[in-house]
Parts: structure tokens; sequence; C-alpha cells
């Protein structure tokens, strides 16, 4: 192990970190909106929104991210649409993992109790109290571990934009790896950075999901 | 700004299906090495002394936490430094392979444990050693109950192939690539190869639904 070479690299980590941070943060957010969208798509009662929310869900999981990010990035300025690695990156990421946290919301929703809508029926609520008031508030609890699951396979999905020359962890590893020639300790410093992001979120979640536990 | 013109992906019909075929190459490589590796750590975790049980955990809690492409890169160039020289292919396997062999093992780990205790002690009374019981009894059983998760995690084995053209070897997304640099039609090939991937995810949901069938109506 060439600990000198590691110290010496690891500003540039840190700074590629906080880059991952910012691209797994953007994403989730846009994401969640795209989430939230399509889970509504997919539960509405309208055919055709039916049809293209389980389009989008099947497109997006049924292909490779990467792929995804390529079609984005590369293909892009051929239908007009240019946008530089970094927006590419969150954008990407983003429609990607909104797929998966579409099918996160929707599952929280259908795991609420149908007795708790008809309750809440009955009593007089109407069909968007139900849903405001009752349902929604339960589902978010059922949400929280499932959606945490996605959150934490998007920091390890942001890697990918390394392909689009994105300069964050995984870039700025595979840069030292091919100048210094030392691949285990560059790895090393990049898990380790990784790690720390990861457990944080994972951490965050437990804390969230013990503090809204349904018992 | 040019028009889009998908006929520009004919003349690599062959070029792409080939690809395609060292996707299927890989994703099947894969998927053999994560299945028995993601036993034996699974088994290993479970059963053996510390100083083997240790280092396993050790490796697949390292792997679940970091992304694969990362991984690739050590494995790629680490096998090399190590005196170890393989070639791409070799390493992509490898990498493929371990990677989910950690996430096949999280879910084994799981199974085995979840086994009925009453097995163990039906197999060890009429006479079946530890490792006979194991490889005969409990194995079986926990791979039929964990099928469905194993499933889950070829399909996104299939999909996770792709980032292998990284390291330089020729299945599908590097054909495309190929074929962009002498075409500069970008869209047109990922879109294409978006739908190759969309058709061989579709064949193999399909396969493991009559898998997972099959072994439900064995019971």
């Amino acid at each position: 192990m060439d600990f000198p070479l590691m110290l010496r690299v690891f500003p540039f980590f840190v700074e590629a970190a906080w880059v991952t941070v910012q691209i797994s943060v953007l994403s989730l957010l846009l994401g969640l909106a795209v989430a939230a969208v399509v889970a509504s798509a997919k539960m509405s009662g309208s055919f055709v929104l039916r049809a293209i929310g389980s389009l989008y869900v099947s497109v997006f999981r049924g292909t490779p991210c990467l792929i995804q990010l390529f079609v984005l990035y590369f293909g892009g300025p051929q239908i007009g649409i240019n946008l530089d690695p970094f927006a590419a990156g969150v954008i990407g990421l983003g429609l990607n993992i909104g797929a998966y946290m579409a099918e996160s919301i929707r599952g929280g929703i259908i795991g609420v109790d149908r007795g708790q809508v008809e309750a809440s029926r009955t009593i007089g609520f109407s069909r968007l109290q139900t849903l405001r008031l009752v349902v929604l508030p339960q589902a978010a609890r059922l949400m929280i571990r499932p959606l945490g699951v996605n959150a934490v396979g998007l920091i390890k999905g942001s890697a990918l934009v390394s392909t689009i020359s994105v300069v964050e962890l995984t870039y700025t590893a595979q840069r030292f790896i091919g100048s210094t020639y030392k691949p285990f300790e560059i790895f090393g410093i990049a898990a380790l950075l990784y790690m720390i992001i990861v457990y944080v979120v994972a951490r965050a979640v437990d804390v969230l999901d013990r503090r809204y536990a349904i018992n | 700004m040019q028009g889009l013109d998908f006929s520009v992906v004919t003349p690599y019909t062959d070029l792409l299906l080939m690809g395609a075929w060292w996707t299927v190459v890989l994703t099947i490589s894969g998927a053999v090495i994560s299945f028995f590796f993601g036993i034996f750590f699974a088994v290993a975790v479970l059963y053996a002394p510390k100083v083997i049980a240790y280092p396993i955990r050790f490796f697949m809690w390292l792997f679940m936490g970091t992304p694969l492409l990362l991984q690739l890169f050590l494995i790629y160039f680490g096998l090399a430094q190590i005196g170890i020289n393989v070639p791409a292919l070799a390493a992509g396997i490898i990498g493929l392979g371990l990677h989910f062999a950690v996430y096949n093992a999280d879910v084994m780990r799981a199974g085995i444990v979840a086994v009925d205790a009453g097995q163990t002690e039906g197999a060890r009374s009429i006479g079946f050693g530890r490792f006979q019981t194991l490889r005969y009894v409990v194995i079986p059983q926990a791979v039929r109950n964990t099928l469905p998760s194993i499933g889950n995690n070829l399909i996104v084995l299939l999909k996770e192939s792709s980032l292998v053209s990284i390291i330089g070897i020729a299945e599908l997304v590097h054909s495309a690539q190929l074929a962009i640099s002498e075409t500069f039609r970008p869209f047109e090939f990922y879109i294409t190869v978006a739908a190759l991937y969309y058709i061989l995810n579709l064949v193999l949901e399909t396969g493991l639904r009559q898998v997972e069938k099959q072994v439900e109506v064995s019971r």
C-alpha cells in the first residue's frame, strides 16, 4: 500500500465526492418529481394515462441506464437537445430513477389497507379528502424504505455519469488508476468515500423509518 | 441539426447482432458465476470458521456499497497489477460474476436461514453428514424459495452488462460505438441498442416467469 500517494491524491477525491453528492441529490429530487407524476398516471382512472405511465416504467426499467444517458448526451444534439455533461447526468439519472421510484410510491399506496378507504368514505370524506388525509399519510410511511433503497442505488448508479465525462468519484478514480497504476490504493479511496455517502443515507433512512413506523 | 434517419443502422445489422450475442454470452457467464459463488459466499458466511467468514463478509459489504463500474476498473487493472494478465472479456465476466454473486449471497443467506430447522434435523437423523444435508436438503430448498429474487438480480445483470463496454469488451454498446464512430449517428444507434436490450429483457423476464411457474407446480 502506497500511503503517501493515497494522502497526496485524497483532496482530489474529496472534491469529486462532492460532485457525486450534488449529482445524486439533484437527480433524486428530479426522480421524486417524475415518480410522483408517473405513479399518479399509473393509478389514474384514465386508460390512456395508465398506458403512458406503464410504458414509461417499462421502457426506463427495461433498458440500461447507461444507454439512456448516451441517448440523451450523445444523441440529444441530433434532435436539438444540447446539454453539458453535468445537466445530462442529472436529467438522465433522474428520469431513470423516477421509473423505479414510481413503483415504490405505487407500492406504498397499494399497501394501505382497503378498509381505511372504505371507513373514511363511510364517515363522509370525499375521494380527495380520503387520499390526502387518510391514504397518503399512511402510504408515505410505507414508502420510506423502498425509496431509501432507490436512493442508495442511485448513489452507486451515479458512477455511470463518469462515462459522459462528469468529473465525479468514479471518473477521478479511473483517471488516477490510469496515471499511477495503483488500482488497489485508488479503489480504496473511492470506495471509502462511496461507503461514507451510502452509510449516511442508509442511516438517515433507518432513522426516518423507525420514527414513522406503524406499530 | 440533421434529420433522423434510421436506415443508417441497416448496414450494421450484423455488427449489432454480434454485439447482442456477446451481451448474451456475458450475461449467461456472469449469471453462472454469480449463482454458484452466491451459494458459496452465503454458506461460507453462515458456516465457515471466522477466518474465512469475516473476509467474505467484508468483501460482500465492500461490493454492495460501491458501484459496479468502479469494481470493474479494480478487477481489470488490479489483476494486471498483481501479475495476472487476463483479457478484458475475462475481467468483465469475473467483475459481473462477483458483483452479482454478492447480491445473490445476500438473498441466499436469508433463504438458507429460512429453511425449517426440522429439515436439517430430519436429514441428520437419517444419517446425512453436515455437508450432505446442506448440499441435498437445505440448499435446494433455499434456491427454490429465493428464485424470484435471484431472477430479479439476473434481470439487473443483463442491463448492467452494458458497463463492460467501458473496459473495451465488444458487446452490444461497444458495437454501437464502433458504428457511431463511422456514421456519427449516435441517436439512431443508441435507440436501436435500447430496443435490442428491451427485447432481450422481455425474453429473459418471460423465461424467468416460466421457470418460476414450473417450480411452483413441482412443489
